[in-house]
């Protein structure tokens, strides 16, 4: 047994055997061999192999993801059999007497090549379909025993260096229980990502790829932040007795579900949701989400290899609006540069990227990929309670001009006869400290605020948060931060406008005292913390929370604003 | 036979349809297919081949279907270039 400690990414446990997320070593050298006719046998074996795993994925694919997503390995079928590909392969085996293996590499390289070195970005990118299929193939020749994430089948959990959002993207949801990974915390992508799928996970760990063999029994503790790998029979039982306390917990919470929001004094607030697709609405309103915070419109561009039309965004947009029957729904217009690339856009290497082209900045020069956005929105406006904000505005006059892009494709719908509506909030993200400081400004000319804490604290802080060597400056109860937070909820309630949260901040339980006293009005969260913090919201009052704040602005230090919260918290146990 | 298009998708030919286009040689066993562009002509039944040759929007593509059902085969293989609004009757 081994205990290894990390950061407690995602809440729950999960028991289950170990599936480590390791590249294997597909380097092949060159051998003669005397019996070329069980080489192109060995070759025939591993074709048929091939063939018989990507049919079984393809049926799956398409099963579970539909045809767009199946139609890749109808491709990669075709390139499986291609008498391009296997006539020379099998020629260089008979003719010069070396390993299939070899053979194959060589003539693949050829193609791989030869896409790489082709003019269309497109066809560029096919060199991956190619690798894809060679590596399949070799993965049989030489006998390696690699199971790509598209194709676990059993209850495992992922362990890996870290979860790129590729491999996220090809794991299956039904057999994944949890996640743990090297390196990472509560913000990086594969933690937001065990939050959405509502699983278990701890990052962070430094090791647990080396501490953790494929097939080994593990239990993650995202409670805790502990991963126990091998654990003895008792220690199961224990994790077993855990799991079904935080079960009942759960259950608990539930409870609270078509509840509304009030302090214990009467104060109500609005407990809301962050989410990325359409799929996620069902999980927003299963926890009893009043809003939805924060519709992370990214992924409807990812994951392709152009532009998604108006036609497809008109089409996401209506479906949430529509799932959330008039609740409110914030949409944030594309965010796209910093730690999120379209591959497709093909845009220069940045230095800083979160210093440069992003968000908002790229919009309104790229005014053809905002429009069309501007457009599918407006569009989707008829069918809900739809509100627009803009990311990393650090300026008015970048707000003023994405207004009026949106205010000319409204006046070109409306004179085309498409119906838009008349109440759409247009609000602003704020993450920039400029912002934030001008924020009485803002408010005079935006509907609402949602303050972004993941970017405020990092520009603030001037610290990367991708960094783990300036993670502990990544601080959201330090009192620099709490006072911009103020500021921005002070100038907006003197103009009569609401101010949200939408960063990580706004379902952390030491910081939720805090910002209730703030007068925050919205809270946007991963919806599986909207129950709990609920629950805690109705065992706080406003008023005392509000001179809780007003100490906590005073104070020096964040570990001095944590010690505050927690004497509150055991003064009223 | 033959029949020359010219590429209107702005991807050029890509992977789906370039698939659609093996798929549909294949069913033609006794017919040989090739396309011809950009000077290089390849068998239609080797979608590696198809990519190989780099169409992009505009390109010109000549499709060649001889033996067995040519006329059929030639006509199934126009259905799916319109269809995936791939191409455009050329001359």
């Amino acid at each position: 047994m081994n205990n290894l400690k990390g950061i407690a990414a995602s809440a729950g446990i999960a028991i289950a055997r170990a599936f480590t997320l390791e590249h294997p070593d597909y380097s092949v050298t060159e051998k003669q061999v005397t019996d070329t006719d069980a080489e192109l046998a060995k070759l025939d074996a591993a074709l048929a192999q091939s063939q018989a795993e990507l049919e079984a994925i393809k049926a799956r694919t398409l099963q579970e993801l539909g045809e767009k997503k199946a139609e890749i390995f109808e491709s990669h079928l075709l390139i499986l059999n291609d008498p391009e590909l296997i006539e020379p392969v099998k020629a260089k085996i008979a003719s010069e007497s070396v390993n299939a293996e070899y053979a194959l590499n060589e003539t693949a390289t050829q193609f791989i090549q030869m896409f790489e070195n082709m003019k269309s970005a497109y066809l560029q990118e096919r060199a991956a379909d190619m690798r894809d299929v060679t590596k399949r193939i070799l993965k049989h020749l030489l006998g390696l025993n690699y199971v790509s994430p598209s194709e676990i089948s059993e209850e495992v959990i992922v362990v890996a260096e870290d979860l790129t959002p590729s491999d996220t993207a090809q794991l299956n949801r039904n057999y994944v229980k949890g996640f743990t990974t090297n390196i990472g915390g509560r913000t990086s992508h594969s933690a937001i990502m065990a939050r959405s799928l509502e699983i278990p996970a701890v990052v962070g760990t430094k090791n647990v790829l080396s501490a953790v063999k494929n097939g080994d029994l593990i239990i993650v503790d995202g409670l805790e932040g502990d991963v126990i790998v091998n654990p003895t029979e008792a220690i199961v039982e224990q994790y077993r007795a855990k799991q079904d306390a935080y079960a009942k917990q759960v259950e608990e919470w539930k409870k609270l579900r078509s509840e509304p929001t009030v302090s214990k004094d009467g104060i109500h607030v609005e407990l809301a949701a962050n989410i990325g697709t359409p799929n996620d609405v069902a999980g927003v309103l299963e926890n009893g989400g009043e809003a939805v915070g924060l519709y992370r419109t990214e992924f409807l561009y990812m994951g392709r290899d152009k532009l998604p039309s108006e036609e497809i965004q008109y089409v996401a947009y209506k479906s949430v609006l529509e799932k959330m029957e008039g609740k409110p729904v914030v949409v944030r217009t594309l965010d796209i540069g910093g730690d999120k690339e379209l591959p497709y856009l093909d845009l220069p290497k940045e230095m800083n990227p979160f210093l440069g082209f992003r968000a908002v900045r790229l919009c309104l020069d790229r005014q053809d990929i905002f429009r069309t956005q501007l457009r599918a929105l407006l569009r989707a406006s008829v069918h809900g309670n739809l509100r627009i904000m803009f990311p990393m505005i650090a300026t008015l006059g970048e707000f003023r001009e994405a207004k009026a892009l949106l205010e000319e494709e409204k006046a070109k719908l409306i004179s085309e006869g498409i119906p838009v509506s008349e109440e759409i909030q247009l609000g602003i993200m704020v993450e920039i400290p400029s912002t934030a400081v001008l924020a009485d400004q803002f408010a005079k000319e935006v509907d609402f605020f949602s303050i972004g804490t993941n970017d405020l604290i990092q520009y603030t802080m001037a610290a990367d948060r991708m960094n783990e060597r300036v993670a502990y400056l990544y601080q959201p109860y330090n009192p620099a931060i709490l006072r911009l937070v103020k500021m921005v909820i002070d100038a907006a309630h003197r103009e009569g406008r609401w101010v949200g949260m939408c960063g990580e901040m706004a379902g952390d339980a030491t910081a939720i005292p805090i910002l209730l006293g703030l007068g925050l009005d919205e809270f946007s969260m991963s919806a599986t913390s909207i129950l709990p913090a609920r629950s805690q919201i109705g065992k706080l009052s406003r008023s005392d929370m509000q001179a809780l704040a007003a100490k906590a602005l005073e104070m020096g230090t964040a570990e001095e604003v944590v010690a505050l919260v927690e004497s509150i918290e055991a003064a009223a146990e | 036979m033959q029949q020359t298009f010219r590429i209107i998708d702005e991807d050029g030919i890509h992977a789906r349809p370039a698939t659609a286009l093996v798929n549909t040689a294949n069913k033609f066993q006794d017919t040989n297919s090739f396309a011809e562009a950009n000077g290089k002509k390849v068998t239609l039944k080797s979608i590696l081949g198809v990519l190989s040759l780099g169409l992009e929007q505009g390109d010109t593509l000549t499709l060649i279907t001889e033996g067995g059902n040519e006329s059929e085969a030639l006509t199934a293989l126009q259905e799916v270039m319109v269809n995936e609004g791939l191409g455009e009757l050329h001359e």
